[in-house]
C-alpha cells in the first residue's frame, strides 16, 4: 500500500496509464507474440501475463490488481468457438457481465476492464487494443487505489500515533512516581 | 484458589445480536462464568473504561470484540483492549470481515451524515443541526467522537488473535473458542476459529447438488416456493455456500433459506465476492451476450448480496470515487 505501486511516470515525467493484461496461451499470447516477431511497435504500458485460458482468470485476479495499483486490466481470450479447452472463453464471458456491472458499482469506470478475443493470426489486434485502451485510460486518468487507501487510512494512523504517544508519556510518569 | 482469568467483552458498531449470542450460551454460560472472572461487559454489568484503564497490560486472559470499527471512540477502544489483553478475538462478521455496517463504504461520511439528518422522509430538522464533534453548550464543551470516513473491520485497526465468525456466531463455535482459549489448545495466530471448508459440505442438501450446475434465471427467495430438500442452487437461488466457510452447521439452508455469506470466505480465498461472481457466472447456461446479460439481471444488486459482511475486507474496501459521488442522494 505504498505510493510506488501507483503507476511510474513516462520518461518525459507525464503520468501514463499501467494495463495489466491476461492473456490466453493458445490465441491471445501467441498473437502478441506474432506482433513482436512482426515488429509492430505499440503502447509500452501492457505487463502481460500468460494464463492457459482466459477461464482462468479469476475475478480476484482482476480485482486484486486494481487494488495494487493498476490503471486498467485487459483481458484476451480465443474467439467464441475456438476455446482450446471448448468453453473456457464462455466463462470468462459470463464474469466478465456482472464483473463489469459490480466495478461500476464500486466507483470504477467501465473502461478501465476490457475483454477482447484475438486469435493466434492477429497480431495487429493486439497492437489496435492496447494502442485503443492506454488513450482510453489517459483520458479517464490514473485510478490510484493505493493512494486512496493510504489517504482513507491516515485518519487511523494519526489517532493510533496519538494514543502511542499518550501511553509513552503514561509509562514516564509511571516510572517517574 | 488462584485468580479466575479475566475476560472481557466489547461492542462497536454491530446490532447488538453477538451480545445475544453470548447469552444464547443459556446455562452453559454459568459454567463459563464459573471458570472466568468477566473484568468488563458495557452492555450487561457496570464496570467504566476507567476500570479497564487501571487494569495492568495484558490483564486480560482475552477481550471478544463484536461490531465494526466507525467511530474514534471505537478504535480508542480497540486501542485500550488491545493492550489490556493476551488474546484479542475480532468476535462475529462486523469485527472479522465489516459486516452489514461496512456497505456503508459504498457512501461517502457526507452522503450518509446529509441522508440520515437531513433527507430521510421521517426527520424533521429545518435547521439541518448535526451532531459536532467538539460544541459550545451553557458554556462547557460538549465532545463526541469523531464519525470516521471508513468503516473497518477490527484487523483494520490493530492487531487480532483469533475471529470467530459468523452473524452471530453459533453457540457451539463460541463455547468451542472458549474452551480452546482456556485450555490453551490454540490453532496458528490470525485463524479464524471454525473449520476451513466451504458451507456445502456441511450441508443437508449436499447430495442432491448436481455436478453441472446450469443456471438459465436467478429467482429471488422471497418470490419463491423453495423445495426443502434440494440443493438452492439447482433451485435457481443465489446461495453463498459454495464461496463461504462452514461452522454454522447450515443453519439457514436447513431453515429453507439460502447462505447469504455471513461467516466469511475459507483461508484459501481472498476475495468471498470475487469467488462466488466465479462460481455463479461460470455455470450460467448462456453463451450469448445478450442470453447472459438477462440471466445476470437476476442477481439486481451484485455488491450488497456478495459482500453482505464483507466489504471492509474485499480487496476494494470502499467505493473508489466517493467524492464524485457525494453530489449523488444516498437512497
Amino acid at each position: 500500500m505504498n505510493s510506488e505501486k501507483t503507476s511510474p511516470p513516462a520518461p518525459d515525467g507525464a503520468w501514463s496509464p499501467r494495463i495489466v493484461a491476461f492473456f490466453c496461451n493458445w490465441c491471445t499470447y501467441t498473437a502478441a507474440d506474432l506482433a513482436g516477431v512482426s515488429r509492430l511497435k505499440y503502447a509500452p504500458n501492457a505487463r502481460v501475463i500468460r494464463l492457459m485460458c482466459s477461464g482462468r482468470v479469476d475475478p480476484q485476479f482482476v480485482l486484486d490488481a486494481f487494488a495494487r495499483g493498476a490503471d486498467g486490466v485487459l483481458i484476451g481470450g480465443c474467439h467464441p468457438g475456438d476455446c482450446h479447452y471448448a468453453e473456457g472463453n464462455f466463462k470468462m464471458l459470463r464474469r466478465f457481465q456482472l464483473l463489469k456491472r459490480l466495478l461500476r458499482d464500486m466507483g470504477i469506470e467501465e473502461p478501465r476492464l476490457r475483454l477482447e478475443w484475438i486469435s493466434a493470426a492477429e497480431g495487429e489486434k493486439v497492437k489496435a487494443v492496447i494502442n485503443d485502451m492506454t488513450a482510453r485510460l489517459k483520458s479517464l486518468g490514473p485510478l490510484g487505489l493505493p493512494r486512496q487507501f493510504a489517504e482513507w487510512d491516515s485518519e487511523v494512523v494519526k489517532l493510533t500515533e496519538t494514543i502511542q504517544e499518550q501511553e509513552t508519556k503514561e509509562a514516564e510518569v509511571t516510572h517517574a512516581s | 484458589m488462584p485468580a479466575k482469568p479475566k475476560v472481557a467483552f466489547y461492542w462497536c458498531a454491530s446490532c447488538g445480536g453477538c451480545e445475544e449470542a453470548v447469552v444464547d450460551l443459556a446455562e452453559d454460560i454459568l459454567g463459563v462464568v464459573e471458570v472466568l472472572d468477566i473484568a468488563f461487559w458495557p452492555v450487561a454489568m457496570d464496570f467504566k473504561k476507567a476500570d479497564v484503564k487501571a487494569l495492568p497490560d495484558q490483564a486480560l486472559v482475552a477481550t471478544l470484540l463484536n461490531g465494526a470499527i466507525r467511530t474514534s471512540e471505537q478504535e480508542e477502544m480497540a486501542h485500550l483492549l488491545r493492550r489490556k489483553s493476551q488474546y484479542l478475538i475480532a468476535y462475529g462478521a462486523c469485527a472479522h470481515l465489516g459486516g452489514i455496517p461496512s456497505l456503508a463504504n459504498q457512501f461517502s461520511r457526507e452522503q450518509l451524515l446529509r441522508y440520515v439528518y437531513e433527507e430521510t422522509p421521517t426527520i424533521a430538522n429545518e435547521a439541518k443541526t448535526r451532531p459536532l464533534p467538539s460544541s459550545q453548550s451553557n458554556g462547557n464543551r460538549v465532545t463526541l467522537p469523531e464519525f470516521r470516513e471508513v468503516v473497518r473491520a477490527l484487523d483494520q485497526v490493530v492487531e487480532v488473535d483469533y475471529y470467530v465468525p459468523g452473524c452471530p456466531p453459533t453457540p457451539k463455535l463460541t463455547k468451542a473458542a472458549v474452551v480452546a482459549l482456556l485450555e490453551g489448545k490454540l490453532p496458528p495466530k490470525g485463524s479464524v476459529l471454525a473449520p476451513d471448508i466451504a458451507l456445502c459440505d456441511q450441508c443437508p442438501r449436499k447430495a442432491t447438488k448436481p455436478v453441472d450446475v446450469s443456471f438459465t434465471e436467478f429467482k429471488r427467495p422471497h418470490l419463491t416456493a423453495l423445495d426443502p430438500e434440494k440443493c438452492l442452487l439447482a433451485q435457481g437461488v443465489v446461495c453463498m455456500g459454495p464461496a463461504t466457510r462452514g461452522g454454522c452447521e447450515a443453519v439457514c439452508p436447513a431453515a429453507n433459506m439460502p447462505c447469504t455469506g455471513c461467516f466469511g470466505p475459507t483461508s484459501r480465498v481472498r476475495d468471498q465476492g470475487a469467488k462466488i461472481l466465479s462460481s455463479l457466472c461460470a455455470n450460467v447456461a448462456a453463451k450469448d451476450e445478450a442470453g447472459i446479460v438477462k440471466v445476470l439481471d437476476g442477481i439486481p444488486d451484485p455488491v450488497g448480496t456478495f459482500y453482505r459482511y464483507g466489504l471492509a475486507k474485499s480487496l476494494l474496501r470502499r467505493k473508489a470515487d466517493v467524492a464524485a459521488a457525494e453530489k449523488m442522494p444516498a437512497s
